[in-house]
């Protein structure tokens, strides 16, 4: 539909009906001063009422506002998910600071998690950079990313923009003075997802399940713990966000569980890109890319000696859990706590 | 040479994303040029100057920034055109919510910040309403959430324009911005263009001087409130 086709009704339905078919409406009119409003009156009986001076200072006269509302409805009517679905994206090796090429080709899936690794300044970022803007042999590193195997189209390019890729990393913080519920529900209504309720809810249970230490719905979001924080954050890009890429750069080690966190990701059918230097993570991704000097030196594939390996780090990963416990509970932290490593 | 203006509440980054997006255009030094302008003092040209980024500072002092800001654009214009300028930002800070610099035809684009509040988006106003592209920086310290309901919260009031994400300190995010400055349209002159939007109203008694409290002080355009009886 377009915005025009809406204009009939709109002046036929009185808008307390328009309303409740389009409930976001609700938030122009407020936008407009116009959040009370008489509901059995059609917009244009309502706009007749209104000074017209009040009008102008939105800069529009009255057809332009019912106009305007059209567009509206019309914008946020549009299929939810214009992102469609990603069933790979590809990076093609550009090259790195000192202009030798990069030797890549790495397609990667959705329910991969594909780790990254090097020296601070060695171009992570400017990797993930490169992702999220769907470069094409035009950014400092001429890497070309494919989406399911093609280049993607220049408007895609542009519409895409900022839908694409959601980012977690550990400097993010929340600064809207909401409770956990609210906050949740906030963004639900962002995504236009219907039976909100239960999505919230599940986020909610989600979320602490990840937590090392449990918060309730009325917490205010600022309040949290940064272990809770980030519990949050995951759940809620893993359940309510749209982008079908997550970016994360580095997860706290504390107070949260970090790899039911990436299984959720994962679990949610989304690409998981990670910048991380902690083993545990690291190990626990299907691939590694290794920068240097600006550019992917390799890319290695964890293999089945460091997936043993990882065993044993979760091993002692769970007993470094166990004695942060013990302190949180208030206990004395007793020598048994730790096995005796074999000498070899 | 074209023409982008640039605008956006104060401290909301609009410097910084236009350095990175001059460094991301990637243009021979000296021919993208930025005309500031600002109401008391500034301190971008400082920013500027250590990028050898030819600029020219003009302040508003006592006049309505707006219409400060609409009789000295085509002066800036034709300075850029003498100084042989591929690219002309103009940066406008210390305006009102209520105006919007954008002139039909020419990119405009609006700068806020992720950390002003969700609900910013829709207090801005024109200047937000009536950009072509908006700009929403620091999301680097907000969770995705937030970005997300800020994004839809600017949808809400302009659902036409492009919002771009893009971080100040690190520069991600202004190459996509840069690519949408190179489409800007070519001019040689703004004369006789039209303003996208009205400026403020004006002239008052305030406007000349007055500085006296009473209604018998006030003349002009001069809107009263209207409070609930008690």
């Amino acid at each position: 539909m377009k915005a025009l086709d809406y204009a009939a009704e709109v002046s036929a339905v009185p808008i307390g009906d328009i309303l409740r078919r389009y409930p976001l409406a609700v938030d122009y009119l407020a936008n407009m001063r116009l959040d009370r409003v008489d509901e059995f009156k059609t917009l244009p009986e309502i706009l007749e009422d209104v000074d017209e001076d009040i009008l102008e200072e939105f800069g529009l006269d009255r057809e332009e506002v019912i106009f305007h509302f059209c567009a509206f409805l019309e914008a946020f009517s549009r299929k939810r998910d214009s992102v469609e679905a990603i069933s790979s994206i590809t990076i093609l090796g550009g090259r790195d600071k000192a202009g030798r090429p990069e030797m890549v080709e790495l397609t990667i899936t959705p329910g991969e998690v594909v780790s990254i690794v090097g020296p601070t300044g060695s171009g992570k970022s400017r990797l993930l950079e490169d992702i999220e803007c769907l470069a094409q042999r035009d950014t400092p590193t001429a890497r070309q990313i494919l989406i399911n195997g093609s280049v993607p189209d220049l408007d895609k390019r542009f519409s895409a923009g900022g839908k694409l890729v959601a980012q977690l990393s550990q400097n993010m913080n929340f600064v809207m003075d909401l409770t956990v519920q609210e906050f949740l529900e906030m963004h639900a209504k962002s995504r236009m997802i219907s039976g909100s309720a239960a999505v919230v809810e599940k986020c909610f249970a989600v979320a602490n399940s990840l937590a090392g230490e449990k918060f309730t719905l009325d917490t205010k979001v600022t309040q949290l713990s940064g272990g809770q924080s980030r519990s949050l954050m995951i759940a809620d890009t893993a359940l309510l966000s749209s982008s079908p890429i997550i970016l994360i750069d580095e997860l706290e080690n504390a107070g949260i569980d970090r790899r039911e966190a990436v299984k959720l990701l994962v679990g949610n059918e989304k690409i998981v890109l990670m910048s991380t230097h902690d083993p545990l993570l690291a190990l626990r991704a299907d691939k590694r890319i290794v920068i240097r000097n600006g550019g992917i030196a390799k890319v290695i594939e964890t293999t089945a000696e460091e997936e043993q390996t990882l065993q044993k780090i979760e091993a002692i990963d769970s007993i470094l859990l166990d004695i942060r416990n013990q302190l949180r509970g208030g206990g004395v932290v007793a020598k048994e706590s730790i096995p005796e490593f074999q000498e070899n | 040479m074209k023409l982008i203006t640039v605008a956006g509440p104060p401290s909301s980054g609009k410097t910084s994303v236009i350095l990175k997006t001059i460094a991301a255009l990637g243009l021979p030094e000296g021919s993208v040029g930025v005309v500031k302008f600002d109401s008391l003092t500034s301190f971008d040209h400082q920013r500027y100057d250590e990028q050898q980024i030819p600029n020219q500072t003009a302040f508003a002092g006592k006049i309505c920034p707006d219409h400060h800001f609409v009789s000295n654009v085509e002066g800036a214009v034709e300075w850029g055109m003498k100084k042989g300028l591929s690219v002309l930002v103009t940066e406008s800070a210390g305006l009102c919510n209520r105006c919007s610099p954008y002139v039909n035809g020419i990119l405009s684009v609006c700068v806020i910040d992720n950390l002003s509040g969700v609900n910013t988006p829709r207090k801005i106003g024109p200047m937000l309403k009536y950009a072509d592209i908006i700009v929403v920086t620091k999301g680097d310290v907000v969770s995705q959430a937030e970005r997300e309901v800020f994004a839809f919260n600017i949808r809400e009031v302009n659902a036409s324009a492009t919002v771009l994400f893009v971080n100040g300190i690190t520069g991600q995010g202004a190459f996509m911005l840069a690519r949408y400055w190179q489409d800007a349209l070519d001019i040689r002159t703004l004369r006789d263009r039209k303003l996208r939007f009205t400026m403020p109203a004006a002239i008052c008694s305030y406007c000349t001087g007055e500085t006296l409290i009473g209604e018998m002080y006030q003349m002009g355009m001069v809107k009263r409130m209207e409070f609930d009886d008690v």
